[in-house]
């Protein structure tokens, strides 16, 4: 049997993991697209209108999955970065360098679409309430570690000290998810939790489930596409990269 | 399916513009993200090529140079 166990440290060596990401691309970018349709026909086609906010309620399909898609990332990248600073592995700094775009691009459009639905519903773009502030500050704790990465020349050091940005910065998402129990806050609390039965109508919910995971398989494709990208600048003197370059004509 | 004509899909109940901004604003950004990464790698494969055929004409020059310095040395 133990000889046909995968040897998953053979994946962390960019050199193996380079062709495996390229391979695995398409086929997250199809996933996307059928969980991203589906989620989005029975969001905006088949879902019945909300008894309190009527057929504004729709922006739930797009907002719900851009913020958790925000906050996952986060401890996502947070994790490669912890396992880059603990272990020293080379495709770990890459990879969280590779997610911080966009966990960016997800916590801004998670502000934006927030603003636009709490536009009709509360009357007002923004307030600062406990749950807007925190997700506000996760896009700069995002913006912040891109900055940081940008401004130092060796990318050893940079991804140390973005690792410990990234590291600290993890004590927000807590805050962010709990903020509507802990403060009383303008934002509705939690459609759906892990501890109790979700309080929306099926339809609703298999709709935000399927765009949600469409998310999700869209970082998962962008992220690859950018820590391939990553992977060549940084190896660019290795030998398998120079063999790579010399071959693509 | 949920609506009796496009007219209705689209004003999403007078709400319209606040979910179509949405919307619109999520798929522009959804799929420039990609594109310009696609963008980026073509550019970043060009800029590698360069600097590797740069570097190896670099090395040929330096051989032949050093080759030509040996003939040029009177030999004892």
């Amino acid at each position: 049997m133990t000889d046909r166990v995968i040897n998953w440290f053979k994946y962390a060596s960019p050199q193996t993991f380079y062709p495996l990401a390229g391979k695995l691309i398409p086929w997250f970018w199809a996933l996307a697209a059928l969980f991203g349709i589906a989620g989005l026909v029975i969001g905006f086609l088949i879902a019945p209108t909300d008894a309190q906010q009527g057929e504004g309620y729709r922006i739930i399909f797009l907002h719900v999955p851009a913020s958790w898609m925000s906050m996952f990332l986060y401890l996502v990248m947070a994790f490669w970065a912890g396992i880059g600073l603990a272990f020293n592995i080379r495709l770990s700094g890459m990879m969280a360098s590779a997610l911080a775009p966009t966990g960016a691009l997800f916590a801004f459009l998670s502000l934006w679409t927030g603003a636009l639905w709490g536009k009709p519903m509360w009357g007002t773009w923004w307030v600062w309430d406990a749950r807007l502030t925190s997700e506000l500050i996760l896009l700069f704790l995002y913006i912040g570690f891109i900055a940081l990465q940008a401004a130092i020349d060796d990318p050893r050091r940079a991804d140390k000290a973005g690792a410990i940005l990234a590291l600290v910065g993890v004590v927000n998402i807590p805050i962010i998810y709990f903020s509507v129990k802990w403060w009383n806050t303008l934002h509705q609390g939690a459609s759906v939790s892990l501890t109790k039965a979700p309080s929306m109508a099926a339809m609703m919910l298999w709709g935000m489930l399927l765009c949600a995971l469409g998310c999700w398989m869209y970082s998962i494709a962008v992220g690859l596409m950018r820590v391939r990208a990553i992977m060549l600048e940084r190896e660019r003197h290795t030998d398998w990269v120079r063999e790579l370059l010399a071959g693509k004509e | 399916m949920h609506w009796n004509s496009f007219a209705e899909f689209l004003a999403m109940g007078n709400h319209g513009l606040y979910v179509w901004g949405s919307v619109v604003v999520m798929a522009v950004l959804m799929l420039a993200e990609p594109m310009l990464l696609m963008r980026g790698r073509k550019t970043l494969v060009a800029r590698l090529k360069r600097q590797l055929r740069a570097e190896q004409a670099e090395t040929l020059a330096n051989r032949s140079a050093s080759r030509q310095s040996r003939r040029n040395t009177p030999q004892e």
